[in-house]
């Protein structure tokens, strides 16, 4: 047997990110206090570098390496560079955040690129266990973010919640694949993928479940999402950003990978299951946001209502439905850094804006950040001009096509339950007395960032196309 | 006909545009924003002026077309055009628009310029909602309104604007949603002359539907544009609505805004499920028949001259859905699909006409309120004595809205009163009585408000109207009177887009 060497370059990216961050903790670690800036400032140059790689790493065709465990595929590489640009937003909203806080520190910046690097892992998986890998690398640096305000009390519940019940999930899903791996023999997705059609129905179905158990823990969908609000809510602002934002577009890759490359042969049994998990999250999503005063449970719960879409996109089981939730996932990021980006423009050190209460009035103190926010809750309800309709939209489109149209009708009306949390949010903004005098202490890099990310709901709303095209031919032309 | 200029896109952007500078300039400058904003609607105004004068009144086809590709990958178009039965509604928004900025001229004092924008954005949309021919542009122009409308009630509204706007938002977002999964439904299913799927109006007219199919799109379809018109039972939303809303928003909400869905009815419901029309027409002519009769009752019993008005339109709005839905048991009555098109002519002309009259009532209203800041009829009385002026306008509104003869409100209720006889005599019958009904409830709050003693010291110290409100109602008079005389040029612009629409319905789409 010969040992070959294995073709690096379609790694490239992830390769060129590992070693940025070996250098940056090292740098980090003779740096002064007042020297942090350079961490960040190498942390965004790391991100930005490694978006670029991806983007020219771009290969229509699906390539693997490293004996089929790494896939590089037009998905992946849309993921990845939409990954590195929802962290490049999330570092730079969470920067005066963690000044304020004390919490300025490099780890903030190493764990939350390590995540980043286990997200990339688990978009480029073409294994069992490369799945696994990302995933614990992306977890293991979210459960250290959380927990780095440790005289916080909720945030040290927050992030013993978080590891304890993200441990079991994994465990459950490594239990899952192990059965896979006892009927098919194999680890490799592809090689599962054509062994699914010979094999015990029984072991297999058990296997799935165990694992469509653990995705549905990474994405929150009901009834797996009892942590998403007791962690969004207990994470400083500035780890919520990243928790809630980018992580779901790496969860919605695994689920793609898991399912689609590996247990294609079960569609017909994974289409049950996903409905229910996607009715069930839209559905209780929506209707629990209600009872929501703080905002950022809200938008936890509303994140739980939009996974139930991402999920509805992959129940339609066509390439196009693939697209359609990849579409929604990065929307979703789009929306949630903002959103979030949102309760850290209005935070200042001492106060956290973390109530509904506290945008009261929003409009009489600053008329643009009242529009970006409107903009940005009229896009999660899914209201045109704005990005979010078209993710719902091309998601309940690809439904009905596939003949789901109840799936679809459920869809829609559970979106009108929530148009109201949301419309809460714009009354407190647009039609409430202004009650926190205070003006908006935010620097000039978050403004911008934010405006930006603001405008980018509205620009890409008005005219979706480009996004929606990549997003629908990432499936079709690859296979 | 045909000229360089995007005309139509002309008339949709300019106000948007224009309302977007007006938010721009507007933090600081109040009066430079509100000249601004009369510039941008008297621009639109002019601009879509040619909409009128170059429009070829023997083509029942779409005019002043533009195509534009948007999402490739749904075959989405920026595909407008307009034909007979948009284009009124199109320049009845841009005439109606710059009376609401003047109306709101020397009123709106909190946030001027957000005003004044969100009404011309909201003009910009509603003109886009008429004039879209893919059904998804239409969906995003039907959906992205309601912010602008949800804003102005919440803002500058009454005291429990909070409660009104977002009851009106949900309402409208329910009924709508539904029909978004109908247009998907039908682009699984329709093709173009290219032979991929669409969503132009125009192929989904001749997209063939099983008799279930077309009735669950039908319901779904009545249920969106139930909710706007709005038909009894669905018609709770329009009175909160009113009340709590500043005048400006009561005019374009009774004017226009109602009228989308009677236009949905004839753009969308007839021709897309005409079978499915023809088996539930009995169901919308008993709900507009409710409408008209039970409504106009309710109406009689307002101590709130909106709510009062707001009752009155929802009774009118009943004629329209009436006069669209007629013709089947015409056809069944007669023998000839003839007898429709004065139906479907007379729900139109009412549309235009109740746009005119609804807004010149609820600017009276408007008048009165900014003076004594009540909308209560008990709190009036004798207000000829003291603004004789405005009384003339109040009387001569008030017997438009009765549907006196000479005046448009006539013309309309009578068209669809002689179809109604066509069809059966128990409709005429019905709806006639609103004759009396309408005659009663608005002569009556007339009475009470504009006649009499001066009821009270208040009353006694008005002011009679400022040149700025005198020229409004004026303009508003004007129109109501030409229609009203001589609404032949109205109904020749019509014509021949009703007639191929009911050719076009008088056919069965069942395969």
């Amino acid at each position: 047997m010969n040992f070959v060497t294995p073709d690096f370059m379609p790694a490239m990216p992830e390769i060129f990110l590992l070693s940025m961050l070996c250098v940056i903790m090292i740098i980090d670690l003779f740096l002064k206090d007042e020297s942090r800036g350079a961490t960040y400032v190498l942390s965004l140059i790391a991100l930005i570098a490694t978006a670029f790689l991806s983007f020219s790493n771009f290969s229509t065709e699906s390539i693997t390496t490293f004996n089929g465990s790494f896939i590089l595929d037009p998905m992946a590489t849309i993921l990845k560079i939409a990954i590195c640009i929802i962290v490049v937003g999330v570092f730079i909203y969470a920067k005066d955040y963690l000044k304020d806080r004390n919490m300025y520190k490099g780890e903030y910046f190493t764990l939350g690129l390590f995540g980043v690097l286990g997200m990339m892992v688990m978009v480029s998986a073409g294994n069992f266990l490369t799945v696994y890998l990302g995933l614990e690398l992306l977890s293991l640096s979210m459960y250290a973010m959380i927990a780095m305000q440790r005289d916080s009390i909720v945030a040290s519940e927050a992030a013993m919640k978080y590891f304890i019940l993200g441990a079991i999930a994994s465990g459950i899903l490594l239990y899952g694949m192990s059965m896979v791996y006892a009927v098919t023999g194999s680890l490799d997705l592809a090689t599962i993928n054509k062994a699914v059609s010979g094999a015990d129905r029984v072991v297999m179905s058990f296997g799935l479940v165990f694992i469509i158990l653990g995705v549905a823990f990474k994405l929150g969908a009901v009834p797996f999402h009892m942590w998403m609000p007791d962690v969004y809510h207990g994470s400083p602002t500035s780890v919520t950003l990243y928790i809630a934002s980018a992580p779901k577009i790496a969860a919605f890759a695994m689920m793609y990978r898991l399912l689609v490359d590996g247990l294609a042969g079960m569609q017909a049994d994974w289409q049950m299951i996903l409905i229910i998990l996607s009715v069930l999250s839209m559905v209780f999503g929506n209707i629990v946001a209600i009872a929501q005063t703080n905002i950022k449970r809200m938008l936890a719960y509303s994140t739980i209502s939009h996974v139930g879409f991402i999920i509805m996109g992959v129940v339609a089981g066509t390439q196009a439905g693939y697209g359609a939730s990849m579409f929604y996932a990065i929307v979703y990021a789009i929306m949630s850094v903002a959103g979030f980006g949102m309760i850290v423009l209005l935070s200042r050190a001492g106060f956290e804006a973390e109530n509904i209460e506290d945008f009261k009035g929003l409009n009489q103190k600053s008329p643009w950040f009242a529009f970006v926010m409107m903009a940005i809750m009229f896009s999660m309800a899914g209201v045109p001009p704005f990005l979010g309709f078209w993710a719902k939209i091309t998601v309940l489109q690809e439904a009905v096509n596939s003949g789901f149209l109840w799936l679809a009708i459920v869809g829609v009306l559970a979106s009108v339950i929530g148009a109201f949390y949301y419309l809460r949010v714009i009354k407190a903004v647009y039609f409430d007395k202004l009650v926190d005098e205070t003006p908006i202490q935010a620097s000039m890099d978050i403004r911008l960032t934010l405006s930006l990310n603001g405008m980018a709901i509205l620009a890409l709303g008005l005219y979706p196309t480009v996004l929606i095209t990549l997003c629908i031919t990432a499936f079709t032309r690859a296979i | 006909m045909f000229s360089n200029l995007p005309l139509l896109s002309l008339v949709i952007w300019t106000p948007i545009i224009g309302g977007m500078l007006v938010l721009a300039i507007g933090s600081k400058n109040n009066i430079e924003a509100k000249v601004l904003a009369l510039l941008v609607s008297l621009v639109t105004l002019v601009l879509s002026i040619p909409l009128w004068t170059q429009f070829d009144t023997s083509l029942a086809s779409m005019q002043f077309e533009e195509l534009i590709p948007w999402i490739s990958s749904f075959h989405i178009n920026y595909h407008i055009a307009v034909d007979g039965i948009s284009m009124p509604l199109i320049l009845l928004t841009t005439f109606i628009t710059v009376i609401v900025i003047i109306a709101g001229w020397k009123v709106i004092t909190y946030k001027t310029a957000q005003y004044m924008a969100a009404f011309l954005i909201l003009e910009g949309l509603m003109i886009g909602a008429f004039a879209s021919v893919d059904a998804i542009l239409f969906y995003v122009f039907w959906e992205a309104l309601l912010i602008p409308m949800f804003v102005i009630i919440g803002i500058w509204g009454g005291p429990n604007r909070v409660y009104a706007t977002i009851k009106f938002f949900l309402y409208t977002f329910l009924g709508s949603v539904l029909m978004l999964i109908s247009l998907l439904y039908m682009y699984m299913h329709a093709v173009d002359v290219n032979g991929v799927g669409t969503f132009n109006i125009q192929d989904l007219h001749k997209l063939p539907l099983s008799l279930n199919a077309q009735i669950l799109i039908f319901l779904s379809f009545l249920l969106a544009f139930a909710v706007k018109v709005p038909m009894w039972p669905v018609h709770t939303w329009l009175p909160d609505a009113h009340v709590e809303a500043p005048t400006g928003a009561s005019v374009i909400l009774a004017a226009i805004m109602l009228k989308l869905g009677g236009y949905g009815f004839v753009r969308f419901s007839l021709p897309i499920t005409p079978d499915a029309s023809m088996t539930l027409d009995w169901l919308v002519i008993l709900l507009s028949l409710i409408a008209i009769v039970y409504i106009g009752f309710v109406a009689l019993v307002q101590a709130d001259m909106k709510k009062l008005i707001a009752y009155s339109s929802i009774s009118h709005m009943g004629f329209v859905t009436l006069g669209f839905f007629l013709l089947w048991k015409i056809t069944d009555n007669t023998g000839s699909a003839s007898g429709a098109v004065l139906g479907l002519e007379g729900g139109m002309v009412q549309m235009i006409s109740h746009g005119f009259i609804s807004a010149a009532m609820f600017l009276s209203v408007g008048v009165l309120y900014d003076r004594m800041h009540s909308r209560m009829i008990k709190d009036y009385g004798g207000v000829v004595n003291t603004m004789p002026a405005f009384a003339t306008f109040a009387v001569f509104f008030a017997m438009a809205n009765a549907g006196l003869p000479g005046t448009s409100g006539f013309v309309g209720e009578f068209m669809v009163i002689m179809a109604a006889f066509k069809a059966n005599f128990w409709y005429a019958f019905l709806a006639a009585i609103t004759l009396i009904l309408g005659a009663a409830y608005t002569l009556w709050m007339i009475k009470r408000v504009v006649f009499g003693p001066i009821a009270n010291e208040q009353v006694e110290h008005l002011d009679d109207m400022s040149g700025r409100e005198f020229f409004m109602m004026l303009l508003l008079a004007v129109a109501v009177l030409i229609i009203g005389l001589y609404p032949a040029p109205l109904l020749e612009v019509m014509h021949a887009s009703i007639d191929n629409l009911v050719a076009h319905i008088s056919i069965t789409k069942i395969p």
